[in-house]
């Protein structure tokens, strides 16, 4: 799936649900699924700032495909961040660089989480993004 | 046979009290608000909300300074309220009361002309373990200005000031004393009594900063014997961005003034300045006038109902509050004093204090998650930050009710 047709499908399974007491059920259920960062990438550098709760955002490039793994020390945190690494892991760094992130509003997160959440939740995106040049920089060198 | 009053019932109609509050009768997400974060900032009552409305409506102007007929009409109201917090807190005369913008403005006002009129290298300043940001960070600026050294009396694992370990950082190096009257992230009444008595066996003066205080007890600075106050409007049914300093007048008059410009003046000339009396030495360019005639008025409509009923009533309460939560599986409080007011801190498992206080905003429950700005007593007791549901006259038993309920559904989710 493209990054898109995953984005849409988030959009699709959180359109099912009407109280947002469901959603952030869901959230933490997916929060379930993250593929957790190795314990020794656990590291101050690994830190995403500007989120209240501590999260850690881990990539390696494999077939020249970034593959992401992170972990939070919250519940609800590590649902979105697993909301993001589902959309963004397993593609090029070029895809992920140039992406366009519209499901986070489009489920209406940015407006229902609390700011200190959503400002976090736009760290780690920009975080991932970084990586996504970084990396298209480093293959063109 | 003559009807017996149940002394335990309380004297307050907390049903007609909560009409008075507008803000109370909105709903969020659909569900009526519990509010529950009264240590932040307390809802106003209608009361409140008129006199802002008619003072600018009728009577906006500014104070001390025109001739004409609103002037004069702002200003006896202006010092009207001024008069109403000195009744209110028994000061001895009602310059000693100063308008500022709120505790946080009051300690600063303080640290800074206390450290210049008072303090040298090597003096010590003593606050405690449960401090708020505001009643540490002022004194820290000080000292590090002036070279002196900020003392720190400990606390035990209960969320109690340690009292020998105060006795034993007296010394003759010590020139003030500044502590909370109630800890904002735990709770804790503080035998303030006892700490003021033993600063003045010597001759050191106390500061108390009553954010957490002044709208749960009745205080009295003269029976306290206190030599500085630092409350905030806001916390006190009031608006925001009004608060008061009381200072016996003995150490306002020798200090040296803060912040310079209009009102605080006598004359001006570039050659020197002299100084207005008390209060308006300290209270330089327009105040907040329609904050301070509201906080009047707040004052008198916590007056009408009386300190003394609020005081039983809220006790009774946060009984009600710790022995409901005590039944939630995996609570543990953060701070048992045995004297508490106004707020319960509390961790739920290993759940984070953030993911259960999302859980409990969606459910329209209103309370605090974090360090409180008390990032020293979180480090105390090694956790990120705690939930806090705090208290006012209008919190019910329905609120806690709900707040345990609301607790038990966030909870069975974030396991």
């Amino acid at each position: 799936m493209t990054i898109n047709e995953k984005q849409d499908e988030l959009i699709s399974d959180f359109s099912f649900m009407d109280e947002w007491m469901d959603k952030y059920e869901y959230i933490i259920q997916l929060g379930k699924d993250l593929p957790l960062i190795d314990p020794k990438y656990k590291t101050d550098d690994n830190l995403i700032k500007g989120c209240q709760s501590q999260v850690w955002l881990h990539t390696d490039l494999v077939d020249g495909k970034l593959i992401f793994t992170a972990d939070s020390d919250a519940v609800i945190t590590k649902g979105l961040v697993s909301l993001l690494v589902s959309v963004l892991s397993g593609h090029t760094p070029k895809e992920i660089a140039e992406s366009e992130i519209y499901f986070i509003d489009e489920i209406g997160l940015r407006s229902h989480l609390s700011p200190t959440r959503s400002n976090g939740l736009l760290s780690m995106l920009k975080q991932m993004k970084i990586y996504g040049i970084a990396y298209q920089v480093k293959s063109q060198q | 046979m003559a009807h017996v009053p149940d002394i335990a019932a309380p004297a307050l109609d907390i049903d007609k009290i909560r009409k008075d509050f507008p803000l109370l009768q909105e709903k969020v997400y659909g569900k009526p608000l519990v509010y529950l974060d009264n240590s932040a900032t307390t809802q106003k009552p209608q009361v409140v909300l008129d006199t802002l409305e008619r003072y600018y409506k009728q009577y906006n102007s500014n104070v001390h300074r025109g001739v004409h007929h609103l002037s004069q009409v702002a200003s006896e109201e202006y010092e009207a309220a001024r008069h109403i917090i000195a009744a209110f807190i028994n000061a001895r005369e009602h310059e000693e009361v100063i308008f500022t913008k709120g505790t946080t403005d009051s300690i600063n006002l303080i640290a800074n002309v206390f450290g210049r009129g008072v303090i040298k290298a090597g003096d010590e300043v003593i606050v405690s373990a449960m401090e708020h940001h505001s009643n540490i960070v002022p004194w820290q600026i000080m000292c590090e200005d002036r070279g002196a050294v900020l003392k720190v009396i400990p606390m035990d694992e209960n969320g109690e000031l340690i009292m020998s370990e105060y006795a034993a950082l007296l010394s003759d190096k010590t020139k003030i004393v500044s502590v909370a009257y109630v800890s904002n992230s735990l709770g804790t009444v503080n035998p303030v009594r006892e700490i003021i008595a033993l600063a003045h066996a010597r001759n050191i003066p106390v500061m108390l900063d009553a954010a957490q205080a002044i709208q749960h007890m009745p205080l009295d600075v003269q029976e306290l014997d206190v030599d500085f106050v630092a409350f905030s409007g806001h916390k006190i049914y009031g608006p925001t961005g009004i608060g008061i300093l009381y200072g016996k007048r003995e150490w306002l008059d020798k200090l040296p003034p803060y912040q310079g410009g209009g009102d605080m003046i006598k004359t001006v000339t570039f050659a020197k300045t002299t100084y207005n009396v008390l209060p308006f030495k300290y209270e330089a360019g327009t105040p907040d006038i329609s904050g301070a005639i509201a906080l009047g008025a707040a004052v008198k409509y916590v007056q009408e109902i009386g300190l003394e009923n609020i005081h039983a009533y809220e006790e009774q309460l946060v009984n009600y509050a710790v022995a409901q939560l005590s039944k939630v599986e995996g609570l543990r409080f953060i701070g048992n004093p045995k004297h508490r007011s106004g707020a319960v801190s509390f961790l739920v498992d290993t759940i984070h204090p953030y993911d259960l206080g999302e859980l409990l905003d969606k459910q329209g429950v209103a309370i605090r998650t974090g360090h409180h700005c008390a990032e020293p007593v979180m480090d105390f007791f090694c956790i990120p930050g705690t939930v806090r549901a705090s208290f006012a006259m209008y919190t019910n038993k329905e609120d806690i009710d709900r707040l345990v309920v609301a607790i038990n559904k966030a909870a069975a989710m974030l396991r």
